[in-house]
């Protein structure tokens, strides 16, 4: 005899529930959390360093480093000056919420002012899995090509800004921004968008007024 | 990609609602799939027949609804199913718009016996 027992659950409500968790974790310590997504090799390490050394000053900043494997990003974070996790996800596409869980209990969240969490290198899996960070940012850049948001619009659709990294290579590769910014504006209208060049340093401080802003703005409402 | 690790949180899902209704045995599974979320139904299926076996579920039907995607328009209330990446509304080519369907990821029912 069968019966059928309806069920209205969401498949990642495991996720959803920790990632709520890891939130309130992160606003009772006052930290704003931001969740860095891109491809390999867009250039997200090299933007958290950019980061940390003009910040360090102002902000105290921890970095978790989600990777399939080895401590290499982790490694260049501490040594730009931040506190930094390692989380190896062996194997697995994409960090999720209880991954980020563990990472923040070895953390000294009280000390920190921002927390950049760097996903694994892709642009598929990560958009799919929150993780209780606040904001997500997105890092594109010139050489992957104008033709990324078309391709992965559920990336595209699901952040809350977006940077153009080296813009420096404009001139020697095909890259119609034009084309490249219609294709976000379709997919995430009036996205806050920071072109620049981690290795000319041009573009970088609109994009740190926000992270600063950001951070600011977070504070007050916790308080 | 990650269907694996998905498909499991299927399994516990289903394994724990056959608990509770003391069923011995989980013979379909109902799963909604909206358009806009990135779950491939063969790589699903595939795990399935690995992470099921030896289980109450093992050897239970997966069964796929797709969901279109269904879009509000918030300038001229128009309503519409897009077949495209350009989500903008046809009536009024407004963008400011609202995904009310096709990002739905859930388990909708088991049955038992």
């Amino acid at each position: 005899m069968k019966e059928r027992i309806p069920i209205v659950e969401k498949i990642l409500s495991a996720n959803d529930h920790i990632a709520a968790q890891n939130k309130s974790t992160l606003d009772s310590a006052g930290v704003l959390g931001l969740n860095f997504m891109a491809s390999p090799g867009a250039g997200k390490t090299s933007l958290i360093e950019h980061t940390i050394k003009k910040l360090k000053d102002r902000l105290k900043l921890g970095v978790i480093d989600g990777d399939v494997a080895t401590s290499i990003d982790a490694d260049r974070a501490a040594a730009a000056g931040a506190q930094s996790v390692q989380i190896n996800t062996g194997g697995e596409c994409h960090l999720d919420a209880i991954m980020l869980q563990g990472a923040l209990s070895e953390l000294p969240l009280e000390e920190i002012d921002l927390l950049i969490v760097e996903n694994v290198g892709n642009l598929i899996c990560p958009a799919s899995f929150k993780l209780g960070t606040h904001k997500s940012v997105l890092i594109a850049s010139v050489p992957e090509g104008d033709d990324k948001p078309y391709k992965y619009p559920g990336m595209y659709r699901g952040v809350e800004a977006l940077v153009i990294n080296k813009i420096d290579l404009l001139p020697y590769v095909e890259f119609d921004m034009e084309y490249f910014r219609q294709g976000v504006e379709l997919l995430n209208p009036g996205l806050v968008t920071f072109p620049l060049s981690c290795r000319t340093d041009e573009g970088l401080d609109a994009y740190l007024a926000w992270v600063e802003t950001e951070v600011e703005a977070h504070r007050r409402v916790g308080q | 990609m990650h269907e694996l690790s998905i498909t499991e949180s299927i399994l516990e899902i289903a394994l724990r609602h056959a608990a509770e209704a003391e069923a011995e045995k989980i013979t379909d599974i109902h799963l909604v799939i909206g358009k806009l979320s990135s779950i491939v139904d063969d790589s699903v299926q595939f795990y399935w027949d690995i992470v099921s076996d030896g289980t109450a579920a093992q050897g239970a039907v997966l069964h796929f609804r797709r969901v279109r995607i269904e879009i509000v328009c918030q300038a001229c209330g128009e309503s519409y199913h897009p077949e495209e990446l350009d989500l903008s509304c046809p009536a009024c080519g407004s963008r400011d718009v609202r995904i009310v369907a096709g990002e739905e990821f859930r388990l909708e029912a088991i049955e038992v016996e």
